[in-house]
């Protein structure tokens, strides 16, 4: 892992932060994909001579009330927060960016219909709008995932209308539009390529809130069922052992923050190195 | 600015009924029945035929929307399926608590959070900005959810001095007992919010101390204290107003989580207890009510924004 950050330092000046968070994001990563064969336990194993037993060499993070190992249940429910965070801000992406491009572009009936949607959206608070698409519907990991994305749409929609608008204005536009350009060419091979450095940092900053807001989700109950171990449900489940076996709940908490301080670090590294605006002001 | 405040107060209406709209779409469109929701999995059809009869779920949709919505706007909730009285003083109850953890809430973050962050952007660069930037990018990253877990195990199971949960009414437990089961949702509730607001004061602080009127009022050669207090100040404190409009929406979600796990008997709870228990009219009117504070709370700072900064106030076109 050191090595990556060796090979990218002579290119160009990477903030060491930035290197510092990438590194712990891809280390959680690559321990979230191996899981499954790096587990010392079977995680959804059962062992009821081992109920509660503190963190020791056999069980590095300790035992739950089942006698579950918690390493093996933390390391199981990694990718889940990871989905969560990343799964959530690609459905925003992938809706919220078209609709903002095509409202810059089609302005009129459209622009008012999409943009009037957005701000009726953005006026709810963001947890009720996540409550309100999993209060009816079965709980399960992919209802949360969809339901945090589309909670940020409108915040994509809003950032890519207004850097379309922006770049509709530039030469090199009005040159696509005289040789004939359609607008698909136009959107999406003129305006795309140049519209991603404020995309890019607003994704990377979104993410942690996506991870926020989809693990307090589950953490109440409308997220992954048990006996999943998505971290903010084995929070929740640990509650009732909170004073005789407190590490069931610390062990998946501690690697909750460990990856959202790691993921907003990377955000915001990459804030400072891609968005003009905020260059050189260091982290404000 | 009388036209600012009647369009403001147009589109708060206009959301309002557009979340009524959206939460009776998405309850009745959705596949499932809402009397099968209401009983189980193991109701027989005659029972389901005769839930659906007394709460009149053979009207066609429109009638049944009309039928809620009118009641909502004469005050009536409609009656909570799961404690079989109305809704509306369940609601208004569960606000009324939900309203002073808010309350309290956001005057020590409007409070801590700003002097945080001008204390940062006045001593930049001091041991004691480096602490609060690098406590920033930790309470910003912790979720509300795990600091009750944190703030329950180290208050209230190790050191014992508070009680982990529950709540007592001022007429049960007297003022003590009451602000007791408050220290630790509203402590876990400012955390993250203070970081966030001190950041972002610090920040415009920052912004409004290089500027050219602040230069231009040192090279005046008035005293330091006054420099930042009349200067630098004021246009520093406009965008708080914004931030803090902003996090009541995150305030709102903390308090959902934040009332479920200390069990006090707020808003936030209520609507999981009801989602939880498909109550169906208590769900749908505290989301109705949870709107209509945070559309009003926007309003307000939309409001105080306005009054505040003079280029709006003169200008008169506020968008």
């Amino acid at each position: 892992m050191s090595a990556s950050a060796a090979t990218a330092a002579p290119r160009r000046r990477l903030p060491r932060t930035l290197v510092v968070g990438l590194v712990v994001v891809g280390a959680i990563a690559i321990l979230a994909i191996l899981g499954p064969w790096i587990a010392p336990y079977d995680p959804q194993g059962f062992s009821m001579r081992m109920r509660l037993r503190p963190p020791s060499a056999e069980h590095w993070f300790g035992t739950d009330e089942f006698g579950r190992d918690v390493f093996s249940r933390v390391l199981a429910g990694a990718h889940h927060s990871l989905l969560m965070g990343f799964g959530a801000t690609a459905i925003s992406l992938v809706i919220g960016v078209p609709l903002g491009l095509i409202a810059a572009f089609h302005r009129g009936w459209v622009e008012e219909v999409v943009m009037r949607g957005v701000d009726l959206m953005i006026s709810l608070p963001p947890v009720l709008l996540g409550l309100l698409i999993l209060a009816v519907t079965e709980p399960g990991l992919f209802k949360t995932v969809l339901a945090v994305g589309l909670v940020y749409v409108p915040i994509m929609t809003r950032l890519a209308r207004a850097v379309a608008l922006e770049l509709l204005a530039e030469d090199f536009v009005e040159a696509a539009r005289a040789r004939g350009e359609g607008a698909f060419h136009i959107l999406v091979r003129e305006i795309l390529p140049n519209a991603w450095p404020p995309l890019i940092v607003e994704t990377a900053l979104r993410i942690t809130f996506a991870i926020l807001l989809g693990s307090a989700l589950s953490f109440l109950g409308l997220g992954p069922q048990p006996p999943d171990s998505e971290w903010g449900l084995m929070i929740a489940e640990s509650r009732p052992f909170i004073s005789e076996a407190p590490w069931i709940g610390l062990a998946p908490g501690i690697c909750l923050c460990l990856l959202l301080i790691a993921v907003n670090v990377v955000g915001e590294g990459l804030r400072d190195l891609l968005d003009p605006r905020m260059r050189g002001r260091g982290h404000g | 600015m009388a036209r600012f405040l009647l369009r403001r107060f147009a589109s708060v209406v206009f959301v309002l009924w557009a979340m009524t709209v959206l939460v009776f779409a998405i309850v009745h469109i959705l596949p499932g029945s809402v009397a099968h929701m209401i009983l189980g999995e193991y109701a027989t059809a005659a029972a389901i035929a005769a839930l659906e009869e007394k709460l009149g779920l053979n009207d066609p949709l429109p009638v049944q929307y009309w039928r809620w919505f009118s009641g909502l706007l004469r005050g009536d909730f409609g009656l909570s399926i799961t404690m079989e009285r109305p809704a509306g003083p369940v609601i208004m109850e569960a606000l009324g608590r939900s309203a002073v953890l808010a309350g309290v809430s956001i005057v020590l973050v409007a409070i801590l959070g700003i002097w945080a962050g001008i204390h940062s952007a006045v001593h930049k660069g001091s041991a004691s900005d480096q602490a609060l930037t690098l406590g920033q990018y930790f309470f910003i990253a912790v979720p509300e959810f795990f600091w009750c877990i944190l703030v329950i195990l180290f208050f209230a199971v190790w050191l014992g001095w508070l009680p982990a949960t529950g709540y007592t009414p001022i007429a049960d437990g007297g003022l003590l007992g009451w602000a007791k089961h408050l220290v630790l949702p509203v402590s876990t509730l400012v955390l993250g919010l203070i970081a966030h607001v001190s950041r972002l004061v610090r920040s415009s602080m920052l912004e409004a101390i290089e500027s050219r009127y602040v230069l231009a009022a040192r090279a005046k050669g008035l005293p330091e204290r006054i420099v930042l207090r009349r200067h630098a100040l004021p246009n520093a404190l406009l965008p708080a107003i914004t931030v803090l409009a902003v996090d009541v929406g995150i305030l709102i979600g903390g308090i959902v989580v934040v009332e479920s796990v200390f069990a006090y008997p707020g808003l936030g709870r209520m609507l999981i207890y009801a989602i939880d228990n498909q109550d169906l009219p208590l769900m749908m009117g505290g989301m109705i009510v949870v709107t209509a504070v945070y559309a009003l709370a926007n309003l307000a700072a939309d409001i105080l924004y306005a009054v505040l900064n003079p280029r709006i106030r003169v200008g008169g076109t506020a968008a």
